[in-house]
């Protein structure tokens, strides 16, 4: 991972990895979401709603994973003080909040014709939405730092405590009794029906690689921001 | 109830939400990276 601290080094990776992950993710997020608005049947119980998972998993599943992103970027920086640790992390927060809200509100959309209501106070949306204040607060002070492109110390221990809600966020539905429904895929197996899961997997694998390009898109400009800075006070100077 | 307009409106958001914040990130990096290549170019 040191071997990518020289931001030349990284930038030659990133350039054809950002143009792959981005059409690739777009590819495999069009796919299956044809697949699961027109190919697949309704689910015996929830009927068409159900078609509403395809874009609500991945948005709760890139929420989640960009805040684990932005905790395991800060112990990096916290611990080996990776130069690059604090690009990543500030460019993950912007688009991991976007997905967690869209996970909040395309669950509120599913939940009105399932349950009969748009918000229920139980363990996991309360807890997703505390995840959605914590990134509000993670960019808040990561755009107070004064490090141009990266994020402060303080910033970089919010990232790390603020991991705690994750595994609340993954185990509440087990841990209180919640109208939300019990974990349907794990480590053993999927208790959804073969015919329906199969677009789930191609929207959740193109949303994470369209998320892949995004936070490199973000990283780059960072980068290049800090040149065009770095490059202006050596012009000053002269 | 008809599921249809709940499911229309959440992949409407969900696209809507994913092309802005892609769109951002893209121009973004051009104006950063165009801005960084000229002034290398023009020292």
């Amino acid at each position: 991972m040191h071997g990518y601290a020289n931001p030349a080094r990284f930038l030659k990776v990133a350039r054809p990895l950002t143009a792959w992950f981005g059409w690739g993710g777009a590819l495999l997020i069009a796919v299956g979401m044809i697949a699961g608005l027109f190919l697949t049947p309704p689910d015996y119980l929830q009927g068409e709603s159900v078609r509403i998972m395809y874009v609500h998993v991945p948005a709760a599943w890139l929420g989640m994973g960009g805040w684990t992103g932005i905790a395991i970027a800060s112990l990096m920086q916290l611990v080996w003080r990776h130069p690059l640790s604090g690009v990543a992390a500030r460019a993950i927060a912007v688009p991991g909040a976007l997905f967690t809200a869209l996970c909040l509100i395309t669950g509120s959309i599913w939940g009105r014709p399932t349950w009969g209501t748009w918000w229920e106070w139980d363990g996991r949306m309360t807890s997703m939405l505390v995840l959605l204040f914590l990134y509000f607060g993670y960019v808040a002070l990561a755009n107070a730092s004064e490090e141009k492109g990266s994020v402060s110390r303080v910033t970089a221990i919010f990232g790390l405590v603020g991991a705690i809600n994750i595994p609340i966020i993954n185990r509440s539905v087990v841990w209180w009794n919640s109208l939300h429904q019990g974990p349907s895929i794990t480590l053993k197996g999927s208790t959804i029906d073969s015919s329906i899961l199969w677009p789930l997997g191609l929207t959740t694998l193109g949303f994470s690689l369209l998320f892949g390009a995004i936070v490199l898109m973000r990283m780059r400009a960072s980068l290049a921001e800090i040149r065009v800075e770095a490059r202006l006070k050596r012009m000053a100077e002269a | 109830m008809n599921h249809w307009p709940f499911i229309v409106a959440a992949y409407a958001l969900t696209i809507a939400g994913t092309l802005g914040v892609t769109g951002w990130a893209w121009a973004s990096m051009r104006r950063a990276e165009r801005l960084a290549d000229q002034l290398r170019r023009d020292r």
